[in-house]
């Protein structure tokens, strides 16, 4: 019916295909030619991956402290020596507390270890000698570190002594530990996977919120709603653009933890493959969801990077652990995509093919990807208002 | 729907909400649009043009009436409306990062053009809007003209049966307007096809071959051109009165009982009166010298506006703006002056002085200098090159000393939006250092002078334009300056509101204050004492109307309008560049 009236030529006219082809094509000229989305999509990963994997680190290494021996022996010279063989510390001798306090205060140490000068002599006593370790509690984490370390430091310095008198360390309960999954227990092996979370959500989320948003503002939109293809078709267009750049950003991501960073693998590559594309699905639902209540790159970008990006960052689980949130918080979590995401590329990275968390993950991601891709396709008609 | 009606509304209605004022786009609009001519909707700004064209192309949804185009319903098959006519939205839809070529070629995607139906269609559409050459170049590259052709062949990449084109010639320069033109009288005779044109720009109107006027929201009138001018046939004079300069002589005649409209045009004042003989009020006028013109849409469009306006006309009198130093001489010396961004002259060598009291033009397209210029006589922007003096200071060492003797309105009106007119007008007024006594006592004078005070209380992006225009003079004033920089104050705003725009410049002018206007309006160009054509950054001509227009004097054209003479200065300035 609309073949007679919209004109002689309607029958000949290409169909669905070469349209999607069209904007898709589309989209790729744009992304190439634009500086902000090749920053987005390649620049940003890489800054991020070279923060995350070599300048961020959450373990304790080489940190400063203040050793006080108040009267030097060969016992205090022991312990000092084992301190200093230690990865943990970079232990400097100092002759007094109120040196140490000193640079405690400015912050040139980040705790102080105090041998009394009775240390050997109370050594050798029933009811052995106490070491004063002060840390500075400014930085709680590295603090609890310090104290973890000290201790450790100072036990297996007792067993080595003990051992060189041929005796052994009776103590009722010994500790057997072991380590699974990281057993270098390196940070970087569980935030650099966690990164392909971010990078998609930068891609997925921000980068297709902003360009939809784009065409908008340069009344691009206007004049695409005014051709045969339908709504469908130009979220499609973008859709398979973005979910094929997010695919690229997740590979150069692997490709670089692994082979860069020398993180293991220990799970299936596809795995790994179909949860990020169920993930991606979720993430670019989102931008689009973005863009279709904000209609200007500026007011698109900031809810962007607050409901999505910061959220990935700080509640997903990819620096700070969930559990140890309050109970308030790790109830919003449950909103937040990245969170399912996260626990997936963890477990696959660094445990394996765990079914029993992959499997109720992706689902979450399927149903949260399912949910904002119905919300943009509903709420976007080819209307102005 | 008739076989020759291709667009058919009828009471039509649809509002917007604006902050807390609903604003209605149209009311009750109903008209009719014939098959095979173009159709032209004319009026300013806020008349409803844009609302009407996208009701047309589906993308709003009435609140009352119906419309039907191609004799589908444009809001309940809005899809089969979209793949049956061509849209070119005001901003013409292009996407800048994307060469010509591939504007084109998405587009003859997305409208399913066959394959083997390109080449053929493509290169019609090059050879009709001389794009060829520039096949590879990115659409954010091209001139305002080209973009504009570049939007006008992606809409035709498939030939569609209505064509409905928004705006196309705003800021465009007269040289593309013409080609635009061309190209739209050559689409209509040779494919029969039926177009639909909003514009703002009322000697458009004699081009097309009906005309719908729209005036807030509502049709004022709808026929041939020539029917609407016809109608003004015998009230229609030019008049002079030798020794006595047009613009105190259009003061003296405007408002005048029997006088509808009074402007300046150049060597004469042109006259509409109510009935078809002279007002006694004119012809008692000693010395007058008065002879017929001929009528034109505009003076119809006047009229039919005059009536509908109730109460006693407000002449603007502009009194107690001058400062006592009434000497002659000149205010402003520009020499040599050139500015370069990167490798690219935006200004390159401009010479120019200003008396005082004087109204002088700068006339050109966008992207020609004139803002760049503005700027550097604002002491905004330090010039690459080349000596600035205004009021006897010079930029380069007292530009603030100078800025406090100037007044700037710009194109934008740089009002702040979330203040109201009150908070507007008082922030200005602290601005430029007014206090106590003087301070109300100039705020007194804005709220009567434009007529604010009863939107006081009004935030100022609520205001229609006209009064937003109205403020930003106003604000721009409070200082009493000796020279005023216009930048486009009157682009958009409907004729009556440009006239008594015009009429506060006369009355600015008459005491003494000197002003330097731009605008793209060939005819506003006819109210300035002297004019500068501008083109690419130089100065094609400086002289007084009448002399600019009589250079494209031929024995073909013996009355050359603004719009011939500067075609044809352009023209010759190509073809001197293309020569050397």
């Amino acid at each position: 019916m609309t073949g007679e009236r919209g004109g002689p030529d309607v029958r000949l006219r290409g169909g669905a295909g070469m349209r999607l082809r069209g904007l898709v094509r589309k989209e790729f000229l744009q992304i190439v030619r634009d500086p902000s989305s090749i920053a987005i999509a390649f620049l940003m990963p890489i800054f991020l991956l070279v923060l995350f994997g070599y300048g961020v680190s959450l373990d304790a290494d080489h940190v400063p402290i203040a050793l006080v021996a108040e009267a030097p022996s060969s016992d205090s010279a022991d312990f000092t020596a084992s301190l200093q063989g230690s990865h943990s510390f970079a232990p400097r001798t100092l002759a007094t507390m109120a040196e140490a306090e000193q640079a405690l205060r400015v912050g040139e140490v980040k705790g102080i270890i105090r041998l009394r000068a009775d240390f050997s002599r109370q050594m050798r006593q029933s009811d052995g000698a106490p070491i004063q370790v002060i840390v500075d509690g400014v930085d709680a984490n590295t603090a609890r570190l310090v104290l973890g370390y000290a201790e450790g430091a100072w036990g297996s310095w007792l067993a080595g002594q003990t051992a060189q008198r041929g005796q052994t360390l009776s103590t009722p309960v010994a500790m057997e530990s072991r380590i699974w999954f990281n057993s270098e227990l390196r940070s970087r092996n569980y935030l650099v996977p966690g990164l392909v979370a971010i990078i998609m959500t930068l891609i997925g989320a921000l980068l297709t919120a902003l360009v939809m948003a784009r065409e908008w503002e340069r009344g691009t939109m206007e004049a695409l709603m005014v051709t045969p293809a339908s709504m469908t078709e130009v979220l499609l267009g973008k859709l398979v653009a973005y979910f094929i750049l997010g695919t690229g950003g997740m590979l150069l991501t692997v490709g670089l933890s692994v082979w860069l960073f020398e993180v293991p693998l220990r799970g299936s590559f596809w795995v790994l493959w179909t949860c990020s594309s169920l993930f991606l699905l979720a993430a670019l639902g989102m931008g689009l969801t973005i863009s279709t209540l904000a209609r200007s790159q500026f007011v698109a970008g900031q809810i962007a990077i607050i409901a999505t990006f910061l959220p990935a960052f700080l509640l997903s689980g990819f620096i700070f652990d969930i559990g140890s949130m309050p109970a308030v918080v790790q109830a919003i979590t449950h909103v937040i995509v990245a969170r399912y995401f996260v626990a997936i590329v963890q477990t696959l990275f660094l445990a394996g093919d765990v079914w029993s968390v992959i499997l109720p993950n992706a689902l979450a991601l399927a149903v949260m990807a399912a949910i904002f891709l119905t919300i943009t396709w509903r709420k976007s008609r080819k209307r102005l208002e | 729907m008739p076989d020759h009606l291709v667009l058919e509304a009828e009471g039509l209605s649809k509002s917007f909400q604006a902050g807390s004022r609903r604003v209605t786009a149209l009311d009750a609009v109903s008209l009719a649009i014939r098959a095979g001519v173009v159709t032209g909707l004319i009026g300013p700004d806020g008349a409803g043009k844009t609302t009407f064209m996208r009701l047309a192309a589906g993308l709003l949804v009435p609140e009352a009436g119906k419309i039907t185009v191609l004799g589908l319903d444009a809001t309940k098959e809005s899809l089969a409306v979209q793949a049956a006519l061509g849209y070119m939205p005001q901003r013409f839809g292009l996407y800048e990062d994307l060469t010509v070529q591939e504007n084109l070629d998405l587009y003859a995607d997305l409208q399913g053009v066959n394959a083997a139906a390109r080449p053929e269609r493509y290169a019609e559409l090059m050879h009709m809007t001389g794009l060829a050459p520039f096949s590879r170049r990115l659409a954010g590259r091209l001139s305002g003209g080209m973009k504009q052709k570049l939007g006008l062949a992606c809409t035709l990449v498939r030939a569609p049966r209505l064509l409905l084109l928004d705006e196309p010639t705003v800021g465009v320069d007269p040289v593309s307007r013409r080609e635009l033109w061309a190209i739209i009288d050559r689409l209509v005779k040779s494919e029969g096809m039926s177009v639909l044109l909003s514009t703002a720009y009322l000697d458009e109107a004699e081009r097309c071959a009906e005309v719908v006027l729209l005036h807030e929201g509502r049709v004022l009138d709808q026929g041939p051109p020539d029917a609407m001018s016809a109608r003004m046939a015998g009230r229609t004079w030019a008049v002079t009165a030798p020794g006595i300069r047009n613009r105190d002589l259009q003061a003296a005649l405007d408002g005048q009982p029997g006088v509808v409209d009074a402007l300046v045009q150049g060597e004469h004042v042109r006259l509409v009166s109510a009935a078809s003989d002279l007002p006694d009020s004119v012809s008692a006028y000693p010395g007058i010298v008065v002879r017929e013109a001929a009528p034109r849409f505009e003076d119809g469009f006047i009229d039919l506006l005059r009536q509908r306006q109730e109460g006693p006309r407000h002449m603007a009198s502009m009194q107690g703006q001058a400062e006592g130093t009434a000497t002659d001489g000149i205010v402003i010396q520009v020499q040599g002056l050139r500015r370069r961004f990167g490798d690219f002259w935006a200004v390159d060598g401009v010479d120019f002085q200003i008396r005082r009291g004087e109204i002088f033009g700068l006339l050109g397209a966008n992207g020609a200098g004139k803002t760049t210029t503005f700027r550097m006589l604002c002491g905004l922007l330090p010039p690459s090159a080349g000596q600035l003096q205004v009021a006897g200071l010079d930029l380069r060492h007292a530009a603030s000393a100078a800025r406090a003797r100037i007044g700037y309105m710009s194109q934008k009106f740089s009002l702040y939006g979330n203040l109201s007119v009150a908070q507007n007008l008082d922030f200005f007024a602290r601005a430029y250092g007014l206090s106590g006594r003087t301070r109300q006592d100039r705020l007194d004078w804005a709220a009567s002078e434009f007529e604010l005070g009863p939107y006081a209380d009004q935030l100022s992006a609520e205001l229609p334009l006209g009064y937003k225009q109205r403020l930003a003079m106003a604000c721009a004033l409070m200082h009493r300056p000796e020279i005023i920089f216009l930048d486009e104050p009157t682009s958009g705003v409907d004729p009556l509101a440009r006239r008594e725009f015009w009429q506060r410049i006369n009355g600015l002018a008459r005491q003494g204050v000197t002003v330097l206007v731009t605008t793209h309006f060939m005819e506003e160009a006819e109210y300035c004492d002297r004019l500068a054509i501008m083109a690419a950054g130089r100065i094609l001509a400086l002289a007084e109307p009448a002399a600019i227009k009589a250079l494209a004097r031929t024995p073909a054209n013996p009355e050359p309008s603004m719009e011939d003479a500067f075609i044809q200065l352009v023209e010759v300035s190509d073809l001197a560049r293309a020569a050397a």
